[in-house]
C-alpha cells in the first residue's frame, strides 16, 4: 500500500460508485432517507481532490489527511464510519517501512474493527457491516498465504453474497430499523456501496 | 423540483449566511466548520448547551440559539449528521469553563458524530440523547426510538436551567427528565425533496398518509388512507397516551409541530382537536406550543408532543427566552 495506490483506488472507486449511483439512491430511498449516495460521492470527490496535497507525503500523514477530510467533509453515519476507518489505518505502526500485502490486510482489518466499535453494529443487522465483517475475516485468513489472488477472488464473492443477503434481513441499526418488516425485500444501500468498493479494489489488485 | 436554489453545493452556505444576517442581533454564523453561536459570549460559570443535526429541520437547531436556550448549534448537510470538527469548534468557541452539554437526537449518524466530537473536545462535557418518538418500538437490540420534536422542549427547558446557574450534572438530569416525560408521534401527507436528490424521498398517493413518520421523510409505522383530522389526532394521541400514561391531576404541555408544508390554520385546528380529545379523557393541558419548530423541509404533516410537567419543568418553560425562532418574557 502506497499513497499513489490510495489515490488510484479512490479514482477507480469514484468511477464505479458514480456508475451505480442511481441504484444506491433508490435503495436508500426505499429504506433510508436518501442521503447515503450523496455522502459517499461527496467523500470520494474530496479524497480525489486531495491528490496534489498528499502525493508526496509519507503514508501515515496521507492517511491522516484523508481521515480528516472524510470525517469533516461527509457527515452522517458514513462520514463517522469511514473517517474512523482511515484514522485507525493511519495509526498503524511501521508505516514508514514497506507496507506489503500482509501489512495492508492487517491495517484494513483493524480499520473495520474500529468501524464496528464506532457503529456498534454486527453481522445480521442490515448495514454495511454485513459485508465488511465477513470480508475482514477472510482477509485475516489470507494475510499468511503467498498466493493471494484466488483469495481475493473469494473476497469478491463473499462481499457479493453478503450484500445480497441483506435483502431479506430486518434492520435493527440505522434509519432502516424504524421500518420494521417493511425494510425486508430491499438490499441495504451501505452494504451495496461497501461491496462495490471492495469489488473494485480487489479486482484492481488482482489485475496488477 | 421547485426550490429557491442557485446551485446545490452552495445551498446550505447561502442559507446559513442569510440566517446570520437576518438575526445578527442575536447570533453569529461561522462557516468552515459551520456552527451558529450566540452573539454574546457565554457568561463565566454558565454551562454551554450545544445541539446539532442535519439541516432541513429549520428552525431547529440554529433558530434556538440565544438567551435561555442553546449556546451553539451545528448544522449538517440536509438530513445528514454534522461532523465532529463542527462540534469540537463550537465547544471550543462557547465553553466558558463550566462545561458543555451536547443535546443529540437519537439517530445513528448523529450519535456517532457527536461521540467523536466529544472525544476530540478536551474540555469537560457530557451528552443527552433525546428519543421521544413513540412510533418506534424500543428495544435493547435496536437503534431504538427516534429523537424528534421534544428535542425543542428539552433545549428550552434545560436552556433556562443553564441560564439559572444549573451545573452540568443538573442540566443533564433535567434534560433526561424532560425527554422521559415526553412522547411524540407524527403523520405526513406528502414526502419532501432533498435538494441534492431533486425528487421526493418517497411516493405517496393523493389520498394516503404516512402514520408515525420520522423527520427525514423516512417512512413510519404504516401507510393509511387519510381520515378526518379528529380521527388522525385521536390515533396519534392514543399512541402517545399509551406510552406516557399521564395521571389525571398531572399538568401537561401540548405541542403541535408543523413539518414545514402545513399552514398554521391547520396546525391550530389540530391543536383544538387534541385539546378536546385530551379534555374528554380528563387530561389537563396547561401549556401550549403551536408552530413549525422541527420540520422536514416542505413536508405536509404534523407531529404532536405531550410533555408531562412538574413544577421544575413549568418554571423553566415559562422563563425568558430570546432566540430567532422562540421569544417570550424579554
Amino acid at each position: 500500500m502506497s499513497v499513489s495506490f490510495l489515490i488510484s483506488q479512490a479514482k477507480s472507486v469514484q468511477k464505479v460508485i458514480d456508475e451505480n449511483s442511481a441504484e444506491i439512491e433508490v435503495l436508500d430511498q426505499k429504506i433510508g432517507d436518501g442521503d447515503h449516495i450523496f455522502n459517499i460521492q461527496r467523500g470520494l470527490k474530496l479524497v480525489v481532490e486531495l491528490e496534489d496535497a498528499i502525493k508526496d507525503l509519507p503514508l501515515a500523514k496521507a492517511l491522516n489527511m484523508i481521515a480528516m477530510k472524510v470525517l469533516s467533509g461527509i457527515g452522517g453515519s458514513s462520514g463517522a464510519l469511514f473517517g474512523t476507518f482511515f484514522m485507525t489505518m493511519a495509526k498503524s505502526s511501521d508505516l514508514d517501512k514497506d507496507v506489503n500485502f500482509n501489512k495492508a490486510c492487517e491495517m484494513i482489518i483493524s480499520g473495520i474493527k474500529a468501524m464496528k466499535e464506532r457503529g456498534k453494529a454486527d453481522v445480521g443487522e442490515k448495514t454495511m457491516m454485513d459485508v465488511l465483517l465477513p470480508v475482514s475475516e477472510k482477509l485475516n485468513e489470507l494475510k499468511n498465504e503467498s498466493e493471494f489472488k484466488p483469495g481475493l477472488n473469494e473476497v469478491i464473492k463473499i462481499a457479493e453474497e453478503r450484500m445480497l443477503s441483506t435483502k431479506d434481513m430486518l434492520a435493527t441499526k440505522g434509519r432502516a430499523s424504524f421500518l420494521g418488516e417493511r425494510a425486508k425485500g430491499h438490499i441495504d444501500p451501505g452494504a451495496r456501496s461497501s461491496q462495490l468498493i471492495i469489488d473494485t479494489i480487489c479486482k484492481s489488485v488482482i489485475n496488477n | 423540483m421547485k426550490k429557491f436554489i442557485n446551485n446545490n453545493d452552495d445551498f446550505l452556505k447561502e442559507s446559513l449566511t442569510g440566517f446570520g444576517k437576518a438575526h445578527s442581533d442575536i447570533i453569529n454564523v461561522n462557516l468552515d466548520p459551520s456552527f451558529v453561536s450566540r452573539k454574546n459570549k457565554t457568561k463565566d460559570g454558565k454551562v454551554s448547551l450545544i445541539s446539532g443535526g442535519g439541516s432541513g429541520h429549520e428552525p431547529m437547531h440554529g433558530g434556538f440559539v440565544g438567551h435561555g436556550m442553546l449556546d451553539a448549534a451545528c448544522p449538517g448537510f440536509v438530513f445528514s449528521a454534522p461532523t465532529p470538527d463542527q462540534m469540537q469548534a463550537a465547544a471550543e468557541h462557547v465553553d466558558s469553563g463550566a462545561g458543555v452539554l451536547f443535546i443529540v437526537k437519537n439517530y445513528s449518524g448523529d450519535i456517532m458524530n457527536f461521540e467523536m466530537g466529544a472525544e476530540m473536545y478536551s474540555g469537560k462535557n457530557d451528552s443527552i440523547i433525546t428519543n421521544d418518538d413513540v412510533a418506534v418500538e424500543d428495544s435493547t437490540f435496536t437503534t431504538g426510538r427516534r429523537g424528534v420534536a421534544a428535542t425543542v422542549l428539552v433545549e428550552k427547558i434545560v436552556g433556562s436551567l443553564a441560564e439559572h446557574s444549573g451545573s452540568l450534572e443538573e442540566c443533564k438530569k433535567l434534560g433526561e427528565k424532560v425527554n422521559k416525560n415526553a412522547g411524540t408521534m407524527g403523520v405526513a401527507f406528502t414526502s419532501c425533496t432533498v435538494p441534492a436528490a431533486g425528487k421526493p424521498t418517497f411516493d405517496i398517493g393523493d389520498d394516503e398518509m404516512e402514520f408515525g413518520v420520522g423527520i427525514h421523510g423516512e417512512p413510519g409505522r404504516k401507510r393509511e388512507k387519510i381520515q378526518p383530522s379528529k380521527t388522525i389526532v385521536g390515533n396519534i394521541l392514543e399512541a402517545i397516551l399509551d406510552n406516557l400514561k399521564p395521571e389525571k391531576n398531572e399538568k401537561n404541555l401540548l405541542f403541535v409541530n408543523g413539518m414545514g408544508g402545513t399552514p398554521l390554520t391547520e396546525l391550530y385546528l389540530v391543536y383544538e382537536d387534541a385539546c378536546q380529545i385530551l379534555q374528554s379523557k380528563g387530561i389537563e393541558v396547561t401549556k401550549s406550543l403551536v408552530g413549525n419548530y422541527c420540520t422536514s423541509l416542505e413536508m405536509q404533516g404534523v407531529s404532536i408532543t405531550l410533555l408531562k410537567c412538574d413544577d421544575e419543568i413549568l418554571k423553566h418553560w415559562d422563563a425568558p427566552v430570546h432566540t430567532a425562532a422562540m421569544r417570550w418574557g424579554m
